[in-house]
């Protein structure tokens, strides 16, 4: 078995810097550095390349079986090819909510035709995905959402808003809750899958403090959408989204971590900073401040490998998620912040070229999202509270 | 290697969480306190120990151990610390022992440790917070050495057989060349150890060091070397406080969210009010991340990694900031009961304080990371 992983190892590790590009070697910087596939990509130099190689060894998905697109791999071989790449820095070659959400519900809930329709197009980032989840009135009480799905016969007849769907605007397909029934709030809602091409599906992003609109509000005028590609039974719809919801949160929990390749909060400080004569960051208090937030970065770091580890084991508590997502976020706001900090006036600039027009200012931003989507902090602590501790209502 | 413990490592742990739960739970500790026993701790408890071999973990088979390594080391301190058992299970199996390997005085010193009759002590600190200066000098005389200075926060320093003392052989305070490791018997002449109780009942002894003469043989490894085991000991000390501040932490939670759910207030348990749910999940969350980072820190040390050494202080600094959180947070939730002596959580409040202070606290730490990584 040991020899066995070893000689993974090392194959693996000749294989990925034979075919790992250059430019995927460097940090992801901003948005456009995220490689996300789909019908009308905006690949960068060498991101293709990258995609399509890791995607030809089922890479993309290590962990997924080999017949739906994935690598066959075992926790172990996947956590030594997650290894390896960070030894090499490499990106991740496909960003998407297909992989990181759609894909594991379909693996538990879809049917064999549904599984092998899907998830190779999911594997090889031909399909772009977003998520229907949120509605203007259905927030942290998600289940309470009226987007409604007409049965029609063979197919349903869906109506309604959604909102906060995440580039609902460069999306391909959409996986959606619909209310397919008004007797039972969570016994009423059913999971559905469709192409953003449909007839009676628009969008219009919403400009956010970022002064980015990654979110959109999308409407649905009586798009139709065929039972076969509703996941699971009708009305059973929340199980698939709250099973959903748990890989979501593992999702967003990754914020938490440092990027790959370099630290950008560590350089920014000693560049606006400078060190003093003894090699330590000349504004004493700036530096205790990162210092400590680096110590809750690296254990969060370890209890990452420690929940995946626990996760593929099925050793992981099921509300586990939870506190993933509530502690990355939350670490990841600090880190922002932090970052502004040491930034200064520099890190002001929102146009101007020397600021990448104002890249860590909107990125900031952008992080006081993260306690929000996906179920608020508040929400995750609750969560914890009643499901974990087993705290009284 | 996945990172949680693998079946025996699991075996272990439910071995050793009956048998510390049984032979000395927190009403153990308050006994030898309110009976003033002036060792600190139980050597019949220790004998125990050394019956089911956990003084021996970290000791090669060979030499008659249990060959494991700082994962099982870890295990046995966490049940310490949720139980606040005194015993000289870091100093003596842990630390001691991983300064003293591969060393001639492991022949002299491992027998002893393993059948329970020799207590180890560790004469490190110079002043009231950790440092990494050595300034106790140790000028040569004769055959060997003659040591003078002074050294605090010894625990078990006044009843131990065996200190483990950091001298300056060359060099100045701060220099990490110049830094001999000496293994000295606390009987030597010229050596007085002071008791002093601490706010958790335990004992640690300041030691005063008048000219104490030792042979060559007392060097540990190298003269001049001595930061090499004084390392590794340093390692697996502040490893193993750790994992001990992972069971002080773990046990005030438990208590904390056990009361939670039985004491009752508006007519209602007070574990169903969200201000205190929230900070209970709170509370576990951070206690999760600690727990992570103690079993990487861990594994690296077994692997012999070359990052084992930050991870060790991520680890440290993590346990002494989450478990200060989960002692402040359960006497809070306690209420007025919280503050009585009659009840326990006031002893997890200090027991903290005190293994946060041990081998450097968390600012102390989180420097060591900052300076690691170039900042």
């Amino acid at each position: 078995m040991t020899q066995d992983i070893d000689t993974f190892r090392s194959e693996t590790r000749a294989w990925l810097e034979a075919n790992c590009p250059p430019e995927m070697r460097q940090p992801v910087r901003s948005e456009k550095d995220a490689c996300w596939g789909g019908r009308n990509p905006d690949f960068q130099p060498g991101q293709k390349e990258w995609m399509d190689a890791m995607a030809s060894r089922g890479w993309t998905v290590p962990d997924w079986p080999a017949a739906y697109g994935g690598g066959g791999l075992s926790p172990a071989e996947t956590k030594v090819l997650r290894e390896e790449m960070a030894a090499i820095k490499a990106r991740n070659p496909l960003n998407s909510f297909g992989i990181s959400m759609l894909g594991p519900a379909l693996l538990k809930y879809g049917t064999e035709e549904q599984k092998l329709d899907y998830l190779p197009k999911i594997a090889r980032g031909e399909i772009r995905w977003c998520q229907g989840y949120s509605e203007p009135n259905a927030g942290s009480d998600l289940a309470s959402l009226a987007t409604s799905a007409e049965d029609a016969g063979d197919h349903y007849v869906i109506n309604g808003q959604k909102v906060w769907t995440s580039y609902a605007d460069k999306a391909d397909w959409i996986f959606c809750l619909v209310r397919t029934s008004k007797e039972s709030k969570q016994g009423g809602i059913s999971f559905v899958l469709f192409d953003m091409a449909s007839e009676g599906v628009s969008t219009k992003p919403i400009l956010l403090i970022s002064g980015y609109s990654p979110f959109c509000e999308t409407f649905f005028d009586n798009v139709k959408v065929p039972k076969s590609q509703r996941i699971h039974d009708e009305n059973k719809g929340w199980d698939v989204a709250k099973y959903l919801l748990g890989h979501e949160r593992e999702m967003i929990s990754g914020m938490g971590l440092a990027s790959t390749g370099g630290n950008p909060l560590i350089e920014g400080a000693i560049a606006t900073v400078g060190l003093d004569h003894e090699g330590r960051l000349a504004d004493p208090l700036l530096r205790a401040t990162i210092a400590m937030f680096e110590v809750r970065a690296r254990a969060f770091g370890a209890m990452s490998e420690r929940f995946i580890d626990e996760l593929k084991a099925g050793r992981a508590h099921p509300a586990q998620p939870s506190m993933m997502k509530y502690y990355g976020t939350e670490l990841n706001k600090s880190r922002h912040e932090l970052q502004m900090a040491a930034g200064g006036s520099d890190a002001l600039e929102w146009e101007s070229q020397a600021s990448g027009g104002g890249r860590e200012a909107r990125a900031w931003l952008r992080t006081k999202a993260n306690s929000i989507e996906g179920g608020t902090s508040e929400v995750q602590l609750n969560i914890i509270a009643k499901r974990i501790l087993e705290l009284p209502a | 290697m996945p990172l949680y413990l693998n079946d025996d490592q699991t075996a272990l742990q439910d071995t050793i969480r009956d048998f510390v739960a049984e032979q000395a739970p927190v009403s153990h500790m308050r006994g030898l306190r309110d009976a003033s026993e002036a060792s600190g701790f139980s050597r019949d408890l220790w004998r125990s120990f050394a019956e089911m071999g956990f003084t021996g973990i970290l000791i090669d088979e060979a030499d008659g151990g249990l060959g494991l390594g700082h994962v099982e080391a870890g295990v046995v301190l966490e049940e310490i610390g949720r139980n606040l058992s005194p015993s000289p299970f870091l100093t003596t199996a842990v630390a001691a022992v991983e300064a003293l390997k591969g060393s001639a005085h492991a022949t002299r010193w491992f027998p002893g440790i393993l059948s329970g009759e020799t207590i180890a002590a560790l004469a490190i600190d110079e002043g009231a917070k950790h440092r990494d200066t050595v300034t106790l000098s140790a000028e040569r005389s004769g055959n060997g050495f003659k040591l003078s200075g002074k050294k605090q926060f010894v625990t078990h320093g006044h009843v131990a057989d065996l200190l483990i003392v950091a001298a300056r052989t060359a060099g100045s305070a701060t220099d990490t060349e110049g830094v001999t490791l000496f293994a000295i018997p606390r009987d030597a002449a010229n050596l007085t150890a002071t008791p002093e109780r601490l706010a958790d009942a335990s004992i640690a002894a300041r030691l005063e060091f008048d000219g104490v003469e030792v042979d060559a043989d007392a060097v540990i490894g190298d003269v001049d070397g001595g930061r090499t085991p004084l390392d590794r000991l340093l390692r697996a000390g502040r490893t193993g406080a750790s994992a001990e501040l992972l069971g002080v932490g773990g046990g005030a939670m438990d208590m904390t969210v056990g009361y939670l759910k039985e004491r009752k207030q508006f007519g209602m348990l007070i574990g169903s009010f969200q201000a205190l749910q929230h900070r209970a999940a709170h509370l576990y969350s951070e206690m999760e991340v600690a727990r992570a980072a103690v079993l990487k820190a861990q594994q690296l040390l077994d692997t012999g990694s070359a990052h084992a050494d930050e991870a060790v202080s991520v680890a440290k600094a993590m346990t002494a900031l989450a478990t200060t959180l989960s002692v402040q947070e359960g006497v809070q939730m306690h209420g007025g009961i919280g503050m009585t002596d009659e009840y326990d959580i006031g002893f997890y409040m200090k027991r903290a304080r005190v293994l946060a202070e041990m081998f450097g606290d968390a600012n102390f730490h989180a420097d060591r990371i900052a300076r690691a990584a170039g900042y």
